[in-house]
């Protein structure tokens, strides 16, 4: 039994902003829409977290340790939990006492900063291990970036801080003939190992599971396990990694997605495949080649690479205008304006700006609370101007003194 | 394909949005192989007659023996219930029954068309009476001619189009590019219109709307069967124009509204917009462009909210001065209450001007690279101003993504939609 099924799945919801005019521009300190936010993160938990949680558990108790799946909570999903719904991190504390549950590192506002500031990007990363061994007593050894965001600098930055595995997408642009399904490495520092997600087998549950126009729907546990035995068949790991509002949220529960993963252990282990962890996958299996990747990619879009937060004008305004405030953001020395520009470093700020959706991508709007990217852009900019304010405020203040 | 169109205005001679766009449309038909006969009244003969042939009404004869055009009509109808009194005969007797009572029915008809009457052509005072005679000489012109479907375009010819079918028994396709509640507000419209509109809709085999919001307003005000509305939205036709260059006098942004000044087009709003705005960004500047019964109101409340000094008044623009205008515009607003669809966000988008629409016009159904608020929203309206004056990569964005956007509203595009419109009014038959 020498083969494997590598289940990861990411946990994040972003910070909304409320409405925010020009008008309240040095007027409102106040950027997050709390009531949405509440609103959200208690309907996905009622649909998603909680009930995913308890049928991973039962699973985990059923079969004796022998189904295993690694999580990345993102730090700002971490706090709406702690404010909204703190049943839902007694959940996830109560998978990590079984043993059978990696947690992943990733930067804590689900940022970009890997593209921007290595500083910032280093300094996210140890806030967010240090949140994941506060909650969960582990220190996490395996690292996965916003989005599977991987090209082969931000791979050497991420060895550079002593991990030695990185999560990323088996992008068909960068793999060409190659396949998903080994363990590769990073072209500058071939110490850190890297998992491939296999989106084919991936996005088979993740978007199309509840598809009838999908030649295969409907899905079942024991059909799945059979394409992962052929995509196994001389390969070494499958990955599947996707968010975990895949289940209840996504797919709806009536769709049986719930059904469908319950099914699936038994099914893969009865097929004489077996699962593990991440951090398991890359001591057992050796790297076949190095990976190389010279401009970012991505698991996001049909393009997979940067181009969802990233591909026209009003997002590089955006994000150039909001990093060029790192150093002055430092200098206050204040705790509550870094936070608020950790905040506003979620990529899914700048993914509500996309235009993009224009053309395709119903999965842009469900996840977008702006009626167009402009909207987006207008209200992001504002609330960056009165937070440029308030770190000049601050700033002035403490020359004063 | 042929088709007998009846129209109020053709370009030179315009008064408003319908003769552009009539002129484009025929454009585009005469590319994708439909023949028009366009129908106005008082052809002066300088039209550009490259892709229709236009008949002058006014050179029709008409008889003047119906003093009304329910009496008029009335006769039509009888003429054509002529030919149906013979129901139960096989259907080739049937269809030459037809054709010689047509015939015999035509020769009927000619014989009271006698005097010639003369059309003003411009919208005026003895409006009705013209609608009236333009149904005669459309009743007279399609018993002369020879064509496949009728197409009539927005109520002033929605009476030539019925007495046309009647008379030939030809489908008749509507096009309702506005309707009484875009004129006036629900609870004051012209009534007579409301009625020429509706009859036009019910006895049409197909309408055509402008926009999906003008299809609602079919639908749901006229109570039109919504399977035979079909929405073709406008394009844009800018080709032989040449960009203006214009010298700034004043380096201030400037923010335009440029339109009738009335109550449809939303003026109040762009006011209230402009002075929240100019609290914080004081070096800004608005121009209204543009005149109408709401102008005076206007000119006041600009002084109460003592904002004169940064908000200018042109009047009614003519020529070369709207592209002149648009030339000097950093944001262009169209804040409308109600409108059908809506051309000029194109030409500012063509003048790469960045643009803000009401959500409540029939344009924002085809533009997106348009910022769209609700016109009532003053708050976002001013928010949205702010953004295009402080954030350069919004109106960089807007503009460049725009012009390619207006680019591509092609006539030929939308003239190919029109076709399958006539062709499922002739299919229907």
């Amino acid at each position: 039994m020498n083969k494997s099924v590598c289940f990861y799945f990411q946990v994040h919801q972003p910070d909304r902003l409320r409405q925010f005019r020009f008008f309240d521009i040095g007027n409102d300190f106040h950027y997050l829409d709390d009531f949405s936010n509440r609103t959200i993160v208690r309907r996905v938990a009622e649909r998603c977290y909680l009930p995913a949680n308890k049928m991973l558990h039962d699973l985990i108790l059923r079969h004796n340790g022998a189904f295993k799946v690694a999580f990345s909570i993102s730090g700002a999903a971490i706090e709406q939990f702690e404010r909204y719904v703190p049943e839902v991190i007694d959940s996830f504390k109560a998978l990590a006492a079984t043993g059978c549950v990696e947690f992943l590192s990733e930067t804590y506002s689900h940022s970009l900063a890997s593209l921007a500031s290595t500083a910032e990007f280093k300094k996210q990363v140890k806030q967010h291990a240090d949140l994941m061994k506060r909650l969960f007593g582990v220190k996490p050894t395996v690292f996965r970036n916003t989005e599977l965001l991987y090209s082969d600098m931000i791979g050497a930055a991420v060895a550079d801080l002593g991990y030695d595995v990185m999560l990323t997408e088996g992008a068909k642009h960068i793999l060409g003939w190659k396949s998903p399904n080994f363990v590769y490495a990073n072209a500058i520092n071939p110490r850190l190992k890297l998992l491939l997600r296999n989106f084919t087998l991936s996005d088979d549950i993740a978007f199309r599971f509840s598809d009838k126009g999908w030649n295969s729907w409907p899905l079942t546990a024991d059909k799945f396990a059979d394409w992962a035995v052929s995509a196994l068949q001389k390969d070494d790991v499958l990955n599947l990694f996707m968010d975990y509002e895949t289940f209840g949220e996504h797919q709806r529960s009536a769709s049986g997605i719930f059904d469908f993963m319950n099914a699936l252990p038994a099914a893969v282990l009865s097929r004489d495949l077996a699962f593990c962890t991440p951090s398991e996958a890359a001591r057992m299996y050796q790297p076949v080649a190095p990976l190389h990747v010279p401009y970012p990619i991505s698991w996001a879009d049909e393009e997979r690479d940067t181009s969802a937060w990233l591909g026209n004008d009003l997002q590089e305004e955006a994000f150039n205008k909001l990093y060029s405030l790192e150093a002055d953001v430092y200098k206050t020395k204040d705790d509550n304006l870094v936070s608020i520009f950790r905040k506003l470093q979620e990529s899914d700020h700048f993914y509500y700006m996309c235009t993009k959706f224009f053309s395709d991508g119903s999965v842009h709007s469900y996840f977008n609370p702006y009626d167009t990217p402009y909207e987006a852009f207008i209200n992001y900019m504002n609330v960056l101007a009165d937070f440029e304010l308030r770190i000049k405020e601050k700033l002035k203040a403490k020359k004063t003194k | 394909m042929r088709v007998l169109m009846f129209g109020w205005e053709f370009p030179p001679h315009i008064a408003g949005g319908l003769g552009t766009a009539c002129y484009g449309m025929t454009k585009g038909l005469a590319h994708c192989g439909v023949d028009v006969l366009f129908v106005m009244p008082s052809a002066s003969g300088d039209e550009d007659q490259s892709a229709v042939r236009i008949i002058n009404a006014s050179d029709v004869a008409i008889y003047d023996a119906f003093p009304n055009i329910d009496e008029f009509l009335g006769k039509v109808q009888f003429l054509r219930v002529g030919s149906n009194l013979h129901p139960y005969i096989d259907p080739d007797d049937f269809t030459d029954l037809v054709e010689s009572e047509q015939r015999s029915q035509q020769e009927e008809f000619k014989f009271y068309f006698r005097q010639k009457y003369q059309f003003s052509g411009k919208y005026g005072k003895n409006l009705m009476e013209e609608v009236s005679r333009y149904a005669m000489v459309g009743g007279a012109i399609a018993a002369e001619e020879q064509f496949d479907v009728i197409h009539a375009h927005d109520w002033l010819t929605y009476y030539a189009g019925i007495a046309a079918k009647r008379v030939s028994g030809k489908p008749l396709v509507i096009h309702v590019h506005a309707t009484s509640f875009d004129r006036g507000s629900a609870d004051n419209i012209d009534t007579r219109v409301y009625e020429i509109e509706r009859r036009g809709m019910q006895e049409a085999d197909k309408v055509i709307t402008v926009s999906d919001l003008t299809r609602n307003i079919v639908i749901t005000k006229y109570g039109i069967d919504p399977a035979k509305v079909v929405t073709v939205h406008n394009a844009v036709d800018f080709s032989g124009r040449e960009k203006l260059s214009v010298e700034r006098g004043v380096h201030d942004k400037v923010i335009t509204f440029l339109g009738r000044i009335t109550f449809q087009k939303g003026p109040e709003y762009f006011i209230e917009a402009a002075a929240k705005v100019l609290k914080v960004c004081p070096n800004t500047r608005f121009v209204m462009a543009g005149s109408g019964d709401m102008m005076n109101r206007c000119i006041r409340y600009v002084a109460k909210l003592g904002i004169a000094d940064r908000f200018y008044f042109t009047g009614f623009l003519r020529g070369d001065d709207v592209q002149k205008m648009f030339a000097l515009s950093d944001v262009y607003v169209m804040p409308s209450v109600s409108e059908p669809f809506g051309i000029s966000p194109l030409e500012a988008m063509k003048s790469d001007v960045p643009t803000i629409i009401s959500k409540q016009s029939g344009v924002a159904e085809v533009l997106k690279y348009a910022i769209k608020v609700d016109f009532w929203d003053v708050n976002a309206l001013a928010d949205a101003m702010y953004g295009l004056l402080n954030y350069p990569a919004l109106p960089h964005l807007a503009t460049e993504r725009g012009r390619e956007e207006v680019d591509n509203l092609k006539w030929d595009a939308a003239a190919v939609k029109v076709r399958d419109v006539y062709q499922s009014a002739i299919d229907g038959q």
